[in-house]
């Protein structure tokens, strides 16, 4: 332990601590841009500088360690004129358009200008000028208002391993950008978003949707219907103030309703479904000895990044479509019959965690007779400005339950928004559909919590199944690897791009606080936990939909609605 | 070539980046793209961490170099004989602007912080001719010797020069 005095409090710290981790210790905040918390340190934008007692210039705290008898300011004026200074410099090259940018409210610098109150323009220079990169359908890059802190760098590089972006020319001239300064769509980018939720500003931001589906719903001749993704009714509430964690699946469902929506569904009904789709498709692989081990398809990122990069191991990846395409499209087929509506008047809008799903939703494979499966899709945060500008107070609406039959789910389906759960889901039904029994203890801890690679053994009559969880993009390589050297001990592995899965999404709230996360994730085994039926292929509404129209796991019609195929994106 | 130049260094080794976008170089006069998408699956470092170290530097060219590089001395003294309009004349004679090569590839446009040839203020240098002393109305004339030879007088061997 080290002794120090932090604003002449006495601080004890343990050893190799940085100051900021010390004073954040004892209630101390100290503002920061670069910093990223279990990254290791940049100090590349100053905000963080103290005083300390001895030292000439002022320090990176986020760099620093403590050292005994050290004595901090934090808050000195030096350090306040040195910090406001970096303030007004980032303000006078930024676009200072606040009124009209989608982080209104919600922007790192905007918090900092008005912290350190900067109210006059104290240095009218020359202001970068670059164009908006609007070239993917998922995601927006506005190098204009990007202060530079290298974060989205830093989540692509470090964390998710893509390196689609990094820092480009040098002085006046720097800025985050592709290889060549091409556009996203044809870059490495997986359109994961996690860059957009590391981004203090809006330089990184989603391609918005609320238009289409704003002229959608103002459509008469439109059945607009909208699906929630599992991972989207345990976050959306913090955006209301709520805290994180909270369940806010009936007011999502009234909520959606008074939007003007004809009907509220739940992807987790499609997501009872992939599960007794895919592990059908297991066993099947399992007895015609086809390519193993199978991959999810859930995760488009993921897909996109196979395809991009290991267009090997296509043959791997489950031809099963993620759930809320399924949904679309068991919408448009089964559900327009029983409605007596044209698929055509069908407007499909899926509320998802997730940038990647609207470049998914336009692939031109998921769809039926020229139609998507999906028209539409909205993340959490685009959700949020819908209710807001409808007026309506989110945490006063009424708990409603979804419109049926495409509205009931089992607690398998509700783990499908974090990292481990659709396999836990795939488990529970693989087991019953191997052993034509069910699994005693549902609950499988080893594919559970953050660690970035996970697996599990698991008997099951007389075969033995070896499964892998991979929670991040970032640690999907080696795994691929094993398989291209013929080692890989596994049959089934998940792959989730985000770390900790949908729940931390790309397109979730943005906070940055890896406990919410955490507290995320317990929302939805919660869910699971509470729910009456805890197997997917328990779902009675899936049993329905099995004996009227879709006859069996893996038949014709299935093949024809819910499987898919991929293509080769590598450019070899 | 480009397979040479790469293979020579190791795999997966990052420290070995600025010595191979020197010999990329120097193999090619500028860094290829679909060299450098090599060059970044060889040594395992994202194509974007290379792009953003070959515009770090200012040694390192993107675009390939034109048949004659003009050099504009922004130097102090050339800077005082107003090189700044000799600059824009160049820009809008060529339309160029410094580090870009015309469309035909036959200029490459670039400034340069002194010459080191002052008692001639202000100063181009087109390959390796000087012209001191120069004015705005002189820059067709100059660059004239220097287009493309039509195809009628290809027996001339090389326009002249005057030093």
């Amino acid at each position: 332990m080290v002794e120090l005095t932090i604003n002449n409090l006495k601080v004890k710290a343990e050893e190799g601590m940085t100051i900021l981790e010390a004073a954040k210790s004892v209630g101390i905040s100290v503002p920061t841009l670069c910093y990223m918390k279990n990254l290791f340190p940049t100090g590349a934008c100053r905000m963080c500088v103290v005083e300390v007692t001895g030292q000439r210039n002022l320090l990176p705290s986020c760099a620093f360690p403590v050292t005994e008898g050290m004595v901090v300011e934090t808050n000195s004026p030096r350090v306040r004129r040195a910090r406001k200074t970096i303030v007004e410099l980032l303000v006078e090259n930024h676009p200072q358009d606040c009124l009209i940018c989608v982080r209104n409210k919600n922007c790192e610098l905007q918090d900092l200008a008005e912290r350190y109150a900067v109210r006059e323009h104290r240095f009218a220079g020359e202001k970068r000028k670059h164009v908006v990169d609007i070239s993917s359908p998922a995601m927006e890059r506005d190098p204009a208002k990007c202060i530079l802190c290298g974060r989205c760098v830093r989540v692509c590089n470090e964390i998710q391993k893509i390196g689609a972006i990094d820092f480009s020319g040098r002085g006046f001239a720097s800025i985050v950008t592709t290889p060549y300064n091409k556009g996203l769509n044809v870059s490495d980018c997986i359109l994961c978003g996690q860059c957009i939720i590391a981004c203090p500003t809006a330089a990184l931001r989603e391609r918005s949707s609320t238009k289409i589906v704003s002229t959608a719903l103002g459509n008469k001749n439109k059945f607009v219907v909208a699906q929630i993704a599992p991972a989207v009714r345990a976050t959306l509430g913090e955006e209301f103030r709520m805290p994180a964690g909270t369940d806010v699946t009936g007011k999502l469902v009234s909520g959606l309703r008074r939007l003007g929506f004809k009907k509220v569904f739940d992807t987790n009904f499609a997501a009872d479904l992939t599960i007794i789709e895919e592990a059908n498709e297991l066993v099947q692989r399992v007895v015609n000895n086809q390519p193993l081990p199978m991959f999810t398809s859930c995760c488009p990122g993921w897909v996109k990044f196979a395809e991009m990069n290991y267009p090997e191991i296509i043959p791997n990846l489950s031809s099963c479509k993620s759930p809320h395409e399924m949904e679309g499209a068991i919408l448009k087929s089964y559900f327009a019959k029983k409605m007596g509506l044209d698929p055509r008047d069908i407007f499909v809008v899926s509320i998802m965690p997730c940038t990647v799903k609207k470049f998914e939703s336009e692939r031109p494979e998921l769809g039926h007779d020229a139609l998507h499966d999906v028209d539409s899709v909205l993340t959490t945060r685009e959700l949020v400005r819908f209710f807001n500008m409808a007026g309506i107070d989110f945490s006063d609406l009424p708990d409603e339950e979804f419109d049926n039959p495409l509205g009931e789910s089992t607690g398998a389906a509700a783990i499908f928004g974090t990292s481990g759960g659709v396999m836990e889901a795939a488990i529970r039904t693989a087991y019953y559909t191997i052993t034509g029994q069910n699994l005693d203890n549902v609950e499988i801890d080893e594919i559970r919590g953050m660690e970035g690679v996970k697996s599990a053994t698991l008997t099951m009559g007389e075969l033995e199944v070896k499964v892998a969880v991979v929670n991040g993009i970032g640690n999907v390589r080696p795994l691929i690897d094993e398989i291209n050297a013929g080692t890989s001990p596994y049959h089934f592995i998940e792959v989730m791009a985000c770390p900790g899965g949908c729940i931390n999404g790309g397109g979730q709230p943005i906070h940055q606080n890896l406990d919410n996360v955490m507290k995320r994730v317990r929302a939805l085994y919660e869910i699971d936990k509470k729910s009456v039926t805890r197997r997917s292929h328990d779902n009675e509404a899936i049993k329905t939909l099995y004996k009227e129209f879709l006859k069996e796991p893996g038949s014709h019609t299935a093949h024809t609605l819910l499987h898919t195929h991929y293509h080769d994106r590598s450019g070899k | 070539m480009a397979n040479q130049t790469i293979a020579q260094y190791p795999k997966g080794d990052r420290s070995v980046l600025i010595p191979l976008l020197q010999d990329i170089q120097d193999a090619f006069g500028y860094l290829p793209e679909d060299v450098l998408t090599e060059a970044a699956a060889h040594i395992g470092m994202p194509l974007s961490s290379i792009y953003g170290v070959a515009t770090f530097y200012n040694q390192f060219r993107l675009t390939p170099l034109g048949k004659n590089i003009i050099r504009v001395c922004r130097g102090t003294a050339c800077h005082v004989k107003n090189s700044a309009n000799i600059l824009f004349g160049l820009e809008s004679a060529l339309n160029l602007k410094p580090g870009q090569t015309s469309r035909d590839k036959n200029f490459t446009l670039e400034v340069v912080s002194c010459i080191g040839a002052c008692s001639i203020a202000p100063v181009i240098c087109i390959n390796d001719d000087y012209y001191g002393r120069i004015t705005v109305k002189e820059i067709d004339k100059i660059l004239k010797k220097y287009q493309p030879t039509p195809a009628k007088a290809t027996s001339v061997k090389s326009p002249e020069v005057t030093k």
